[in-house]
């Protein structure tokens, strides 16, 4: 272990040097550093049965609030959702005011999803919908927070006008995105940050908000006393955890019985399999809640392959899940997490350069698709997993750039 | 063979431990099943166990079976009638990737980690080039079959399995199989007694490709389409055949025992959900078993580090 | 192929090392390294951006540094004749360890990097003891420590935890003039791997190791200590990046070694900068230009806003045909 001396030694000096030496730094200055950990306030009642304990994401003011929102009536135009905000408190932004063009940046954390993708694309056309937008660069963080960090700080270089981020993780690009505020208007949208410097924060109503709208259909149509299957991707990932959170406080308060909490992966063979060995176990399974509808079909499927009517169900706006229902009359719902707030940040964006007012938090609409209103989101000529709430029917480019086929 | 017992021991005693918390896994539907969802790995062990016992490695499997699953999703897009035409034209698909594989490890001297390596990024890449980054299209229900249904009571999956696990243990019996073990083993001496070891090691990645392609049919059969359905395969299905005794480095081993570590791979899974070792821990479990497998099979043998690559 | 390696380097004796040393090819991984910052600078002006601006320099040393400091370590296993395929989740572990010890108090950073050390040569000790004393291929013994350290890290986190003090963020943010401070770890890491390799017997062993360890036995070399030695700075190098990485993020994440990909691409780099994976052949020389090609590559990426499936393609094509390069001049050179 001698030989480990050069390096301790170089490094003292490299750390002596750093502070000594009057040394430029790219971190944000920040004040009072940290703020309130989103768990701090985790509820902490007695684990029913089969449900597990609660989640320690999981926050009662904000799940109330979200619950709340559902039954409001949002503010904007109708047949616009992108446009719409429930409850808002505008911010002015008169500071930020400037004449075009705008040239506007945005850090994605990945498209390395069909959900990203769809969203993706649809911000583009967007995008290229408003001509005093000369220019939009966009860097893909491809899933990793150390480039987005990076990428944030490449393009406060550039100069651009406006900064949207999508952040890959809540916690870890608190620091960049506060570092940026400082320098360019910024627009967070899809996951947040622990700080209110963003000018505006853009998201569908939340997690919570989706969980319940499953969680009591299921408890409707599931008889008192039936079993239910929860179906999750993976722990640990805020958007997900408040999904699952809102739907547990749901099933406790029922008289259904929750047999199996299980994660997929996100994997439709390994979702399929599970499925399979809880029918084999259990004889029957009278319900299946899931926090997205990616692997949705495959739960379905396992039923089928076992002969036995699907019981109700929940899935998302996923073309392939909408499909499935129309075929099978299925007893199903989708609550969504629409890809159509991928257009919203372009529309603040422009907002916020010409010195309107935005509402500092930006509550979007989040529907659910019902019995009722699935034949108009069903859309047999789009692909498989193409996202029915992408609000892009009527963008230029339309089908063909989301993958779809014309007529 | 001595090498090769082991894993059946393991195997059996894994199995026994499912059926006693499971009964279900006795009856004829639950044991076939098992198996059903067990095959497409199986297949894929057999292919990489070719690879292995010739001295390389194939970690692009993975990305190929995504490939073979969005490629036939775009190409058939919902049409009964391409069914049979795409089948034809993956299977082709996995021969010329394994073809490129091979040419590259043998003729261009690249170490097969780093050809497979490219490989998989290309493949990833290429695949979702091409589709705008999402899978598009359908499979047709003819293309489902073999993955999903089945011929009276016993699933297509399992005849296909059947029918590679003869095929690869007919090759392995042929001068073939004599000539990729030796190649794998001493490749000077091979190639001093007239064996084409080069032409060999091509033909053992053609054929690791040619798996890859049979399980991506079944996976897409079993599951539909999905963008991340080949994820982490290549290093499920090479821990599945050193597992089965197989040394990493080429030149001792047999397939039965490749697949039988594949089977063994998958009733483990099976057998942590059942004990409700779900998730975190369940790696844990499986990192420690892994090493002590091939720990316990390696202390019998000639220390043999380097070989590989 | 590593047989025809083999059979070239079993001479009755240690090939000296002085040939190993000449046989490195870092001039070229170099030369590579400029052309693509040529190209990546024609490219950018042609759209009207400055390619070699402060920024995009700052920009492409803060991308390479963690990375970099694996690569490093991942440069040594690989010359001793191994790999490390836990070091991905090592990182991980590392941010954790070292931003809930930290707990935002500039007080315990002394502690937390000591905890991380700690953690991270025990990993690599581990790693070692299996491969050399269990006799497992390191293949698999450290894609089974990788495992356990996943199941571990599954087990006790869910999601970003700890937070790094002000003070350590210094590390991760501040640079001197065009230098990240993050750039200067990376080359003192560089450095004393260099001086390891050139100027101390443990050096010399490494690619005895790695070039026969047969021989490199019967010549009176501790393989296994050599072996053991070599995980454990591997490892401590993961550690490193993992400390640079929690002050990058303020915090400690359970994914961001995997997410990062920086088991397969620190292999990927150092076999860029023509280290041989059979081992004993190469440097850290051309590991760091491996990295830094990389590097510059995404950062050309960046400016012209290729999409990542594209990015994947370039970079699988780039890693085989220089290591077919490198083969070919090896060859050569030999027939």
């Amino acid at each position: 272990m001698m030989r480990r001396r050069p390096v301790v030694a170089i490094l003292a000096a490299a750390g002596l040097a750093t502070f000594t030496a009057s040394c430029a730094s790219d971190k944000p200055a920040t004040s009072a550093s940290g703020s309130p950990a989103a768990a701090s306030t985790a509820a902490s009642e007695a684990p029913a049965a089969g449900t597990g304990e609660q989640s320690k994401f999981f926050v009662q003011a904000d799940y109330e609030a979200q619950l709340a929102m559902r039954s409001q009536t949002p503010d904007g135009p109708a047949d616009k959702p992108w446009e719409q905000a429930i409850a808002p408190q505008m911010t002015s932004t008169a500071e930020y005011k400037k004449d075009g063009p705008y040239e506007i940046c945005f850090s994605n954390a990945a498209v390395n999803n069909p959900w990203r993708q769809v969203g993706w694309k649809t911000m583009q056309a967007e995008a290229a919908m408003h001509k005093e937008i000369s220019k939009l660069t966009a860097l893909d963080a491809e899933g990793k927070d150390d480039k987005q960090i990076s990428d944030i700080a490449e393009l406060q270089a550039k100069g651009c006008d406006a900064l949207i981020i999508s952040p890959n993780t809540t916690a870890t690009l608190t620091p960049a995105v506060k570092g940026a505020c400082a320098k360019v208007p910024v627009i967070v949208f899809d996951r947040g940050v622990e700080t209110d410097c963003p000018v505006t924060f853009i998201k569908p109503i939340g997690g919570y908000a989706f969980g319940a709208d499953a969680a009591e259909f299921l408890i409707e149509k599931v008889p008192a006393g039936g079993k239910i299957l929860a179906l999750r991707i993976l722990p640990g990932v805020d958007v997900l955890e408040t999904r699952w959170s809102a739907a547990k406080v749901a099933f406790d308060k029922s008289q259904v019985k929750v047999v199996g909490v299980e994660f997929t992966d996100g994997d439709a063979a390994k979702t399929k399999s599970i499925v399979s060995d809880y029918i084999q176990r259990y004889g029957k399974i009278d319900g299946v809640w899931m926090d997205a509808g990616a692997t949705a079909v495959a739960a379905i499927e396992a039923f089928e392959d076992a002969g036995l009517p699907v019981p109700p169900i929940n899935g998302e706006d996923q073309q392939d899940f909408l499909q499935k229902w129309k075929d099978g009359d299925l007893t199903a719902v989708a609550p969504t997490y629409p890809t159509y707030q991928w257009r919203t940040p372009i529309i603040a964006a422009l907002k916020v350069l010409k010195g309107e007012e935005v509402p500092k938090l930006w509550n979007l609409p989040q529907p659910k698709i019902t019995s009722e209103t699935l034949s108009t989101y069903l859309q047999p000529n789009m692909p498989p997993l193409h996202y029915a709430l992408c609000g892009c029917e009527n963008m230029p480019g339309f089908p063909e750039n989301w993958g779809g086929k014309k007529g | 063979m001595r090498r090769t017992l082991p894993i059946f021991g393991v195997l059996a005693v894994l199995l026994v431990a499912i059926a006693v918390v499971n009964p279900f896994f006795l009856e004829p539907a639950g044991f076939l099943g098992f198996v059903k969802r067990a095959a497409p790995l199986v297949i894929l062990a057999a292919g990489q166990y070719f690879v292995i016992v010739s001295g390389e490695f194939d970690l692009s499997v993975g990305s190929l079976v995504t490939v073979e699953v969005v490629v036939a999703a775009r190409l058939i897009d919902g049409d009964e009638s391409l069914t049979w035409p795409v089948l034809g034209l993956l299977l082709v698909l996995g021969l010329l990737v394994g073809l490129v594989n091979g040419a590259v490890t043998t003729l261009l001297r690249v170490p097969s980690f780093i050809t497979t390596l490219g490989m998989m990024l290309i493949l990833s890449g290429a695949v979702f080039l091409w589709t705008g980054g999402a899978p598009r299209g359908a499979l047709s229900q003819g293309f489902r079959a073999f993955g999903r249904g089945s011929l009276g009571p016993i699933p297509w999956s399992v005849l296909i399995l059947l029918a590679v696990g003869v095929a690869a243990v007919l090759l392995m019996r042929a001068d073939f199989g004599r000539t990729l073990v030796a190649t794998g083993d001493n490749e000077r001496a091979a190639a001093l007694s007239g064996v084409r070891v080069d032409r060999a090691r091509i033909l053992a990645f053609v054929l690791s490709g040619l798996a890859a392609a049979v399980a991506g049919i079944l996976l897409g059969g079993f599951a539909g389409v999905s963008a991340q359905v080949g994820q982490g395969l290549e290093f499920q299905a090479i821990t599945a055949v050193v597992l089965g005794g197989v040394v990493l480095g080429g030149g001792r081993g047999s397939v039965v025992a490749a697949m039988a570590g594949a089977l063994t791979l998958e009733a483990l899974f099976t057998l942590l959900n059942l004990y409700g070792i779900s998730g975190a821990l369940e790696f844990t479990v499986q990192g420690v078993i892994i090493i002590a497998a091939v720990a316990a099979g390696a202390l019998r043998l000639p220390f043999r580090l380097r070989a590989s690559t | 192929m590593s047989e025809s390696e083999q059979i070239g380097a079993v001479p009755a004796r240690t090939p000296p090392f002085w040939r190993t040393r000449g046989s490195s090819p870092a001039g070229v991984v170099f030369l590579a390294l400029a052309g693509v910052i040529l190209i990546g600078w024609v490219l950018v002006a042609a759209r009207g951006g400055q390619f070699l601006s402060l920024e995009n320099l700052v920009g492409v040393q803060q991308r390479s540094a963690a990375l970099g400091i694996v690569a490093i370590g991942q440069t040594l296993a690989i010359l001793a004749g191994s790999l490390d395929l836990s070091v991905a989740y090592l990182i991980s572990l590392s941010s954790l360890v070292a931003a809930e010890t930290m707990a935002g108090r500039d007080g315990n950073i002394v502690i937390a990097v000591a905890a991380v050390a700690g953690i991270s040569a025990a990993v690599g000790l581990v790693n070692g003891l299996v491969i050399t004393k269990l006799r497992v291929h390191p293949f698999i013994a450290t894609f089974g420590v990788a495992l356990i350290i996943k199941g571990v890290l599954d087990h006790l986190y869910d999601g970003p935890a700890g937070k790094v003090p002000e003070s350590f963020q210094h590390l991760g943010y501040d640079r001197l003039g065009p230098l990240p401070v993050s750039a200067i770890l990376w080359a003192a890491v560089a450095v004393a791997a260099w001086f390891l390799l050139r100027r101390t017997t443990l050096g010399h062993r490494i690619y005895a190791v790695g070039g026969d360890q047969e021989v490199a036995r019967l010549s009176g070399v501790r393989t296994d200590r050599v072996l053991i030695v070599t995980h454990v700075l591997c490892s401590l190098c993961a550690g490193i990046a993992g400390l640079l990485l929690a002050s990058r993020l303020g915090a400690g994440a359970p994914t961001v070694g995997t997410d990062g990909g920086y088991d397969l691409e620190s292999i990927a780099a150092v076999v860029l900068g023509g280290t041989a994976l059979a081992g004993g052949r190469g440097g850290v020389g051309g590991t760091v230009g491996g990295v830094l090609l990389l590097a510059t590559l995404d950062s050309v990426f960046n400016q012209m806003e290729v999409n990542s499936f594209f990015k994947d393609v370039v970079r699988g094509v780039v890693i085989v045909t220089a290591v077919a390069i490198y083969a070919r001049r090896k060859h050569g050179r030999r027939a």
